[in-house]
């Protein structure tokens, strides 16, 4: 982007002008609403804004234009697998058969989505090693909620009801303990070892009759297979605990290894990562959450069933009263399951695995052109996953630029910048995940970014430190956005008279 | 790999950079005990193949039925620059904007579409979006605990039966009671809240009441008391939270107007298709007393270091990235295209639009109301009503079931989605929006007339 | 920077007795750290609050700190100003940032604290 580049919009309501109709629908008889109660009637007609097609279309267009999205470039955001969304997924999402179907329809007019979501379930049980399925959870966070109210379900159900503690390593993400609390449980953090893992005395000191839980992403939020996690795994069960598996980085285990098979009980996957789903600006998502056997009864309701004649129906109200009950309204988020399916049935079985293969080829790849260049620190060397973290504690010390101003830099450079600041665990932390969609010669590039920015760093600090400097707009006043919110337009008394009957 | 960009060579150049000859060195910190079984799945499908799957299996669902359901999922019209706008990948390949100097396109919608649904709402704090009604409903009852300091909500069963059973479940986590507020059993005001045992239930004071929910209109298309239960739920020291569906706040007062602090709903509405039950968009609205209390992502309006106006994300500490455990949610990813889809909607239909589409759904309602009063199926209740209502069907399950090999949807069957509502066991729930017709409401209740004669005496002794 | 009349706590609170009330903060280097305070959460004046437990929340923009009360006591007065202007907490944390005043329960607490040359040993190692 140069300032000649797209340019910031004024809002919808400012392009309003009293008047201005659309007629997108047919006008209503006159009397439609005389029969409203008074008392229930609005007395004043909301001050939408009035604009005209050509006029909204631009609006959104435009603003669209400011957004950095994989459609327009790299996206390296580390846990958050900025991969390719495949245009066929949104063709599938909307055919009219999937994106028409009411959500309470008899299950004989919704055979076609019931059998998809079924095969969804089987693909995700394959993938995760784990018995059963349930598509409800809207997103990773809502997964973790559900897995956590099955595991505190299932204790109960044995009538252990003592488990309080959901053990947590301190560089999760925070939606770990967010969860443990929403479940009413409380969350014990766990120091990482010294070399980024589980440390496995830390876990045993804490493991006992009060855990209900531990909660673990592997591979972990620095990018890291969790070596010593058979061990943690005896341990856990040793002391009638469960272990949660936080799916977060799924991309880079598919067909190496599932969770089920090693010893986890629960774990959520987030389709929008993994499996390609489009993160839509923040969302939507879906959180499937899969489990073993013994965890199978507490799933939310309803659930998909097969019957033996091959047909496809819903759970009914009440039919399986060990269950934790429902997530959220109706069967799930279909539409992006409807995607995840496309892409699921794309890959196939080796297909997935490549996925996998080609994701920790390309973040290796671009861990060992930073690590050569000495230009960061690496603070885990090795093998990483699909996803690694480095760090600018030495150009701080050197030249007092900080990661939050590479970030803004590499805007310049017309990347997206990694996560930073998380892990929590690591000073000055970028953690950085190609995924497997982006060339060699785009990781080539965003590594020569970085490196040049490491270079600047020296020699004109200043550049840096105020970056971006061709982005639509500069660093933004986040105090006074938190110090006085403005959080909604307040239209001027009388500028417009919206509505009039 | 299907969208993989890689050569052979590639892989080979990207492999030996690091001294590797083999992809399953990288995988060599897998302990050989935990490396898993190859996975059993069908092969590849080509993009051809693929989409004549998806197309057979979508034409495996029926949608060409005259659809009287609603029940939560309404059919709307959508102009087609909505889609044109969530098929743009600026807008759906973006993520939460981190980098807000990147991601100012999504930060202005998102404020755009706060500003919008204060409006409607009369409420002045918006959430950027949250996973759907029932979810919203359930963070809104959590923020009346938090708020009050008090674990104690009743909730009208009114409203919608999943909305209830999730704020059971999340209740249920947090070690928090809820109680249902029963209906009216007869009279003018049946079917709707019991305003006499709210008052009740609020007069324990051994156990204070953190708030109370009650839907507008409700799960069976009723108009509640608002009113007059905020007003009860105030006097006892309680929140008040009012379940809307914003297509109705063109013309229903809004919550703001009845002093509700808190409006949760779904936005499926407001352009949205069904598509079985989401995504969908989660509204959740406040007063700006409760703004440190409200869960989600906040955006706020502010400048940039050369004054210029732009848009953040703010508040963040109250978020579980920063708070962690002590966070007032563990919400992380939410529902922004789809609070985008419901901003598109709304600028396409303006004022007068969104006023159409409420009245002309309630004049389809009236119109269906007379038609099946016709065929001898009136109303179950006698209050006020917008576009959706009950009727009383004899031997419903059987009815609706007759009507939809006749290409009717008549609606939902009462006894199958709430077999705890006795007083509504002969109970139809239909509905009608903008996109009803005059015909399909001539088809329904000629149908219906037919249905009514075979199920009352069943052709061949099949019942 | 540390005022030498005052009593410390190692999670960086300050107090300062007058009689039978305290008067208490956070110091120059909590604040420091935080960065910009954008919002102070505190208890209602009649609320008690315990030695060493959370009484309160501050908040920067990409941060949030438990305030951990020095002594144990009732809340007899909570900073007017810092509702509408929480930067004081950084501007002026020894003066106009204070936070709450409260009738100590138990002045023998206050001795345990830590003295101005404890409390800036500690945080010279920081």
């Amino acid at each position: 982007m140069s300032a000649s580049g797209p340019r910031m919009q004024p809002t919808l309501f400012e392009l309003s002008k009293p008047g201005r109709r659309s007629d997108k629908v047919p006008h209503p008889p006159s009397d439609a609403l005389d029969r409203l109660p008074a008392e229930h009637r609005r007395e004043r007609p909301p001050a939408l804004p009035e604009v005209n097609e050509p006029d909204a279309v631009r609006h959104f267009v435009n603003l669209s234009q400011l957004n950095h999205a994989v459609d327009t470039g790299f996206y390296p955001l580390g846990s958050c697998t900025m991969k390719w969304n495949p245009k066929v997924n949104e063709w599938a999402a909307r055919l009219p058969g999937f994106a028409q179907l009411h959500p309470m329809a008899p299950d004989a007019v919704a055979q076609g989505t019931l059998q998809l979501l079924w095969e969804v379930e089987q693909i995700l049980i394959e993938v995760s090693g784990m018995a059963a399925v349930t598509l409800q959870p809207a997103a990773g966070a809502h997964g973790e909620l559900t897995g956590i109210l099955m595991i505190r379900a299932y204790h109960r159900s044995r009538g252990d009801m003592d488990r309080t503690d959901v053990l947590v390593p301190d560089s999760a993400h925070g939606t770990n303990p967010a969860t443990a609390t929403m479940a009413g449980l409380r969350t014990v953090s766990i120091k990482a070892a010294a070399d980024g893992g589980i440390d496995i005395d830390a876990f045993k000191a804490a493991l006992g009759p009060h855990t209900a839980a531990v909660m673990i992403t592997n591979p972990s939020t620095m990018g890291l297979f969790e070596s010593r996690i058979g061990q943690l795994l005896e341990a856990v069960h040793a002391v009638g605990a469960l272990a949660y598996m936080d799916g977060a980085n799924l991309n880079a285990i598919l067909g190496r290894f599932k969770p089920g098979e090693a010893g986890f009980d629960v774990m959520h996957i987030n389709t929008h990562k993994t499996f390609s789903t489009p993160h839509g600006g923040g969302g939507p998502g879906a959180g499937p959450v899969a489990v073993v056997e013994k965890l199978a009864p507490f799933l939310p309701a309803p659930r998909v069933v097969r019957e033996s004649d091959g047909r496809f129906r819903l759970e009914g109200v009440g039919e399986r009263p060990t269950s934790i009950g429902r997530m959220r309204s109706f069967v799930g988020s279909t539409g992006v399951l409807v995607r995840a399916y496309a892409y699921l049935r794309t890959h196939g079985g080796s297909g997935l695995a490549e996925i996998t293969d080609d994701a920790v080829l390309a973040a290796n790849y671009l861990k060992g052109r930073l690590a050569a260049s000495g230009a960061y620190d690496i603070p885990f060397p090795g093998v990483c996953k699909h996803e690694f973290i480095a760090s600018a504690t030495s150009i701080k010390k050197r030249t007092g630029v900080r990661t939050l101003d590479i970030a803004k830099r590499l805007l310049d450079h017309g990347f997206h910048a990694p996560t930073v600041y998380f892990p929590l665990t690591v000073d000055e932390a970028m953690l950085i995940e190609p995924t497997e969609t982006e060339s060699v010669e785009t990781l080539d590039a965003f590594a020569d970014a970085l490196i040049a920015i490491a270079h600047e760093a020296d020699t004109d600090p200043e550049t840096v430190k105020t970056a971006p400097h061709t982005a639509p707009v500069r660093r933004l006043d986040e105090v006074s956005a938190a110090r006085n919110p403005n959080l909604r337009w307040r239209p001027a008394a009388g500028d417009w008279t919206p509505c009039p009957d | 790999m299907a969208y993989g960009p890689h050569t052979p060579a590639d892989r080979q150049r990207m492999l030996a950079s690091l001294g590797m000859h083999s992809v399953d060195e990288l995988f060599a910190d897998i302990p050989p005990a935990l490396r898993s079984s190859p996975l059993r799945l069908d092969p590849p499908e080509s993009e051809q193949v693929l989409m004549g799957r998806l197309a057979n299996l979508a034409g495996r669902n029926r949608i060409d039925l005259a659809s009287f359901l609603g029940a939560g999922a309404y059919r709307h019209f959508s102009p087609p620059m909505v889609d044109h706008m969530l098929l743009r990948g600026e807008w759906y390949t973006a993520y939460t904007p981190y980098q807000p100097e990147v991601s100012q396109g999504t930060l202005q919608s998102i404020y755009e579409y706060e500003s919008l649904i204060a409006e409607l709402t009369g409420l002045d704090v918006v959430s950027a979006s949250h996973y759907d009604g029932a979810a919203a409903t359930a963070e809104a009852a959590l923020m009346t605990c938090r708020a009050t300091a008090r674990d104690r909500v009743l909730v009208s069963r009114a409203v919608h039966p999943h909305y209830r059973e999730v704020v059971r479940t999340y209740f249920h986590g947090a070690g928090l009671n809820v109680e249902e507020i029963p209906l009216v059993a007869d009279g003018a005001t049946a079917g709707t809240t019991d305003l006499g045992h709210l008052e009740r239930a609020l007069a324990d004071g051994d156990h204070p009441v953190a708030g109370v929910v009650l839907p507008q209109p409700s799960f069976y298309g009723l108009l509640e008391p608002m009113a007059e239960s905020s007003r009860l739920a105030h006097a006892a020291g309680a929140l008040f939270v009012a379940v809307i569906e914003p297509v109705s706040l063109a013309v229903l007062a809004p919550p703001g107007a009845y002093g509700a602090d808190i409006a949760a709903g779904e936005g499926q509405s407001l352009g949205i298709p069904p598509q079985y039950g989401g995504p969908y968009l989660g509204i959740l609205a406040c007063t700006d007393a409760l703004v440190r209390q409200i869960p989600g992502r906040l955006v706020g309006m502010t400048t940039d270091v050369n004054g210029k106006r732009a848009y953040v994300m703010t508040l963040q500490a109250r978020e579980q990235h920063i708070r962690r455990e002590k966070a007032a949610s563990n919400i992380c990813t939410n529902q922004t295209l789809l609070a985008l889809a419901a901003t598109v909607w709304l600028a396409a239909l303006g004022p007068h639009g969104l006023r159409d589409v409420a009245a002309l759904g309630a004049a389809r309602a009236a119109e269906l109301e007379a038609a099946l009063a016709a065929v001898g199926v009136p109303r179950l209740h006698e209050g006020a009503y917008l576009n959706e209502f009950v009727v009383r069907v004899p031997n419903a399950v059987a009815v609706h079931r007759e009507l939809l090999e006749n290409g009717v949807l008549a609606g939902l069957v009462l006894a199958d989605a709430v077999p705890d509502e006795p007083g509504v066991a002969d109970g139809l729930l239909v509905c009608t929006t903008e996109v009803t017709t005059t015909d399909e409401i001539t088809a329904f209740a000629r149908q219906m007339e037919g249905a009514l004669a075979v199920t009352a005496h069943p052709v061949g002794g099949a019942a | 920077m540390v005022p030498p009349d005052l009593h410390y706590t190692k999670d960086h609170e300050w107090i300062r007795v007058d009689g039978d009330t305290a008067t208490i903060g956070v110091t120059d280097f909590a604040a420091h750290q935080l960065g910009d305070v954008v919002f102070v959460d505190l208890p209602a004046t009649g609320r008690s609050i315990d030695q060493f437990a959370t009484f309160g929340v501050v908040e920067s923009v990409k941060a949030v700190s438990d305030l951990y009360a020095p002594v144990s006591g009732e809340v007899v007065g909570v900073n007017p100003d810092l509702g509408s202007q929480p930067e004081l907490v950084n501007s002026d944390p020894f003066g106009k940032g204070w936070m709450i005043k409260v009738k100590v329960a138990d002045a023998a607490q206050v001795d345990g604290l830590l003295d101005a040359a404890a409390y800036e040993r500690l945080t010279a190692e920081a």
